[in-house]
């Protein structure tokens, strides 16, 4: 039982930080069709910006739990400025382009965008321990588990809930999915198209940044760590289908949850579980498990 | 052949013999490149520390202000142009950029490399190349038990030393434990490690029983929650890991608040790295290594040099120097003596190949330990091994170590010609405890 509690906490806890990347990139797809390898490099930016900000807060006074303010404030300053300059330099022009060639591109921002934060935060990694120090934890499965890793499965439940919310319940979500079905029949209808991309590329950065500064005060920050964090994305979207937004939450439990298995039962089968899950799905599904329906053009 | 063109030969003939026979001209200055992880993960902890020793002892060196017996100028009286690469990026970057030192900017020395990726992929290339290479902190056994080295020199123990000597330490201190596990990276640093250290407990602690769930994460994986989780579900007590640059102090910060720490001993093999970047946050009784007697747990070494070292590192660089500033100076050091030897054998500025000679089987006093240049023909350094348990000083405020214990270099190394995997196998034949 204890195992079992303990998988179960385990695998929600990674697919909550998968999810929250993963949701950004799926987003970005599913709306603006492009396969956005730069997302990593917000991801990494989140992340910086949030430790950096951190230990400024705790150098000012502000309590550890306090600190974490600096989390969303993190995730807003990139995904609005940085996310914003880029769609509206770069990714704009590669709207309706060849995928490769979208591909080469946003591989080529990360690769600058992980330069600059060299020349901004310098080599030397950051600590920014204090909200995972300072937030109490509790015993489940027999062993302790951190409180901000609990919480950080409810901030992913709930940014799950409120996507799901404003893509199904509001008039801005319908625009959306009408772009989803159709862009040409979408700007037919008089929606102002190029502003609902950069809307959505703004969020999907967000989202991205997001997932790094939630993520900044469980390890050191170094250069280099978007990488890893952007392959992890991909197999989790290619699992759920890219685009699906259910399809990156299933893909994210799917893969928390085997790797929690894995580690705790099998460790020899950690490093190879997520690829083998993406492998079978991309032979007997190539689409993905929950990749959105397409409308035939007749 | 006509007469000139045999005048020519006869002369490049004579030249080259003469060049190989007697030591060069004098020299203004010796050209070096230092490779050290500038970027990435490695940086912070191990790449920045290892250059800003390497720079001291050679700005040291070129100014003559190193304590006696090397307070002489440069390298066999040359000036020290030093040039610092990033050693990230792979091995097959280092391998390209190891060829471009050597074959574009001419470079007569590297010293460096901390990986054991980059110095396993580069020893070959070396004697290819047959220049000078020191290589300073990477630990892979396999870099003189793979093939007879030639240029290569490696001026600290390898990991065999590190897990042998861990090993001894949790006999000594700890004789009732029962159980061990482990979590090493999935790459050869740690499978190396984490072999030698299991050879050692069935060797030293026969009675202790190994766990079966031993975690291998990938490198650089950052997120350590599922392996916290099957640690502390482990019946195992003892948890060794020779986790190193960020993938250490991330496992740090989350195992701490789960009170894995408390919860069982664990044994962090360079976890020296991690003691003065992470202060206070460093978890009190944790077992710590430093890869040989080098940073925090040489701290209170009371020799000329070691006092120093410190004094100077921390005026220059406002914090105390780590494993791999040490370990760097050391390599540095090293080269130094081996090139004033052989100017002073020589009667001038040394050929490589006499320098080579000079270095073959040294012995000298480091910045904080004796080093012997005792297996591998000559080329392998062997040192004295060290463990302690971390112990925050409140009264300075600053991190400590207590219960330190020292193991001899031939009680934690092979004897030369002894394959080191073998060597523990066959209960350390020789070992001089």
């Amino acid at each position: 039982m204890n195992l079992l509690l303990t998988i179960l906490v385990e695998g929600l806890g990674y697919a909550s930080y998968l999810f929250i990347v993963s949701l950004g990139l799926t987003v970005i797809f599913g709306v603006l069709k492009i396969l956005n390898v730069a997302h990593g490099a917000f991801y990494a930016w989140g992340a910086y910006l949030c430790a950096f900000l951190i230990g400024e807060f705790s150098t000012m006074g502000v309590s550890d739990l306090g600190t974490m303010v600096a989390i969303p404030i993190a995730a807003l300053i990139v995904g609005l400025i940085l996310g914003s300059a880029i769609e509206r330099t770069i990714i704009k022009n590669l709207y309706g382009r060849d995928e490769v060639l979208i591909v080469l591109a946003t591989f080529g921002l990360f690769l600058v965008l992980e330069d600059v934060i060299l020349l901004v935060f310098g080599v030397d990694p950051y600590f920014a321990y204090q909200p995972t120090y300072a937030m109490p934890g509790v015993q489940i499965g027999g062993i302790h588990q951190d409180g901000y890793k609990l919480s950080m499965i409810v901030v992913s439940l709930v940014i799950g809930l409120i996507s799901w919310a404003v893509l199904n319940r509001t008039h801005w979500g319908k625009l959306v999915t009408a772009i989803i079905y159709d862009s040409e029949l979408a700007v037919a209808m008089g929606i102002n198209v190029p502003r609902v991309f950069y809307t959505v590329f703004v969020a999907g950065a967000v989202l991205g940044a997001l997932g790094g500064a939630y993520i900044a005060p469980t390890i050191s920050v170094a250069p280099g760590f978007g990488v890893e964090v952007i392959v992890l994305s991909f197999a989790v979207v290619v699992i759920g289908g890219l685009g699906s937004i259910p399809g990156a939450a299933i893909g994210a439990l799917l893969v928390g949850m085997l790797r929690a298995y894995a580690v705790l039962q099998w460790p020899e089968i950690e490093l190879f579980v997520v690829y083998a899950v993406m492998a079978a799905v991309l032979i007997f599904r190539p689409e993905g498990l929950f990749a959105p329906a397409k409308a035939r053009k007749i | 052949m006509t007469n000139r063109t045999m005048i020519g030969a006869i002369g490049v003939s004579v030249a080259a013999a003469l060049a190989a026979a007697a030591p060069a001209l004098a020299k203004d200055a010796v050209s070096i490149a230092v490779p050290a992880f500038l970027s990435g993960p490695a940086a912070g902890p191990f790449g920045v520390p290892a250059r800003n020793g390497a720079e001291m002892v050679i700005d040291a060196i070129n100014a003559g202000k190193l304590p006696a017996p090397y307070d002489s100028k440069g390298f066999a009286g040359a000036t020290v142009n030093v040039e610092f690469v990033d050693e990230s990026g792979g091995n097959t970057k280092q391998v390209a950029e190891y060829r471009n030192l050597i074959q574009k900017r001419n470079v007569d020395a590297v010293i460096g490399y901390i990986s054991s990726g980059s110095c396993a992929a580069l020893a070959p290339v070396v004697e290819e190349l047959k220049t000078l290479t020191v290589f300073a902190v990477c630990g892979t056994p396999r870099v003189f038990e793979d093939g007879e080295r030639q240029y290569i020199f490696r001026t600290m123990s390898h990991a065999t030393a590190d897990n042998v000597a861990a090993a001894h330490y949790i006999k000594d201190m700890f004789p009732a434990v029962k159980s061990y596990t482990g979590i090493n990276q999935n790459y050869a640093w740690g499978q190396d490690s984490w072999r030698d250290f299991e050879l050692s407990m069935k060797v030293l602690m026969p009675d202790a029983a190994q766990s079966d769930k031993v975690q291998f994460p990938k490198i650089f994986a950052g997120q350590y929650g599922s392996e916290i989780s099957a640690l502390s579900l482990d019946a195992a007590e003892l948890v060794h890991s020779s986790f190193w640059d960020g993938d250490l102090e991330g496992f740090i910060f989350q195992a701490t608040p789960r009170g894995l720490f408390k919860q069982k001993k664990v044994i962090l093999t360079v976890g020296g790295t991690a003691a003065y970047r992470l202060g206070k946050k460093m978890p009190d009784g944790v077992i710590l290594g430093a890869r040989g007697p080098y940073g925090i747990l040489v701290r209170d070494r009371k020799t000329a040099l070691n006092e120093w070292f410190i004094k100077t590192y921390f005026d220059r660089y406002g914090t105390y120097p780590s494993g791999p500033a040490y370990q760097y100076a050391q390599a540095v050091l090293a080269t130094k003596i081996a090139y004033d030897k052989a100017a002073a054998a020589a009667g001038g500025f040394p050929t490589q190949d006499q320098v080579i000679a000079s270095f073959k089987g040294m012995e000298f006093e480091s910045f904080s330990t004796t080093v012997k240049l005792a297996l591998a023909g000559g080329h392998q350094a062997i040192t004295e091994n060290v463990y302690g348990i971390t112990k925050w000083n409140a009264d300075d405020a600053e991190p400590g170590v207590t219960d330190v214990k020292f193991y001899p270099a031939e009680c934690v190394m092979p004897p030369d010609g002894v394959n080191s995997v073998d060597w523990i196998t066959k209960g350390m034949p020789g070992a001089k405890c």
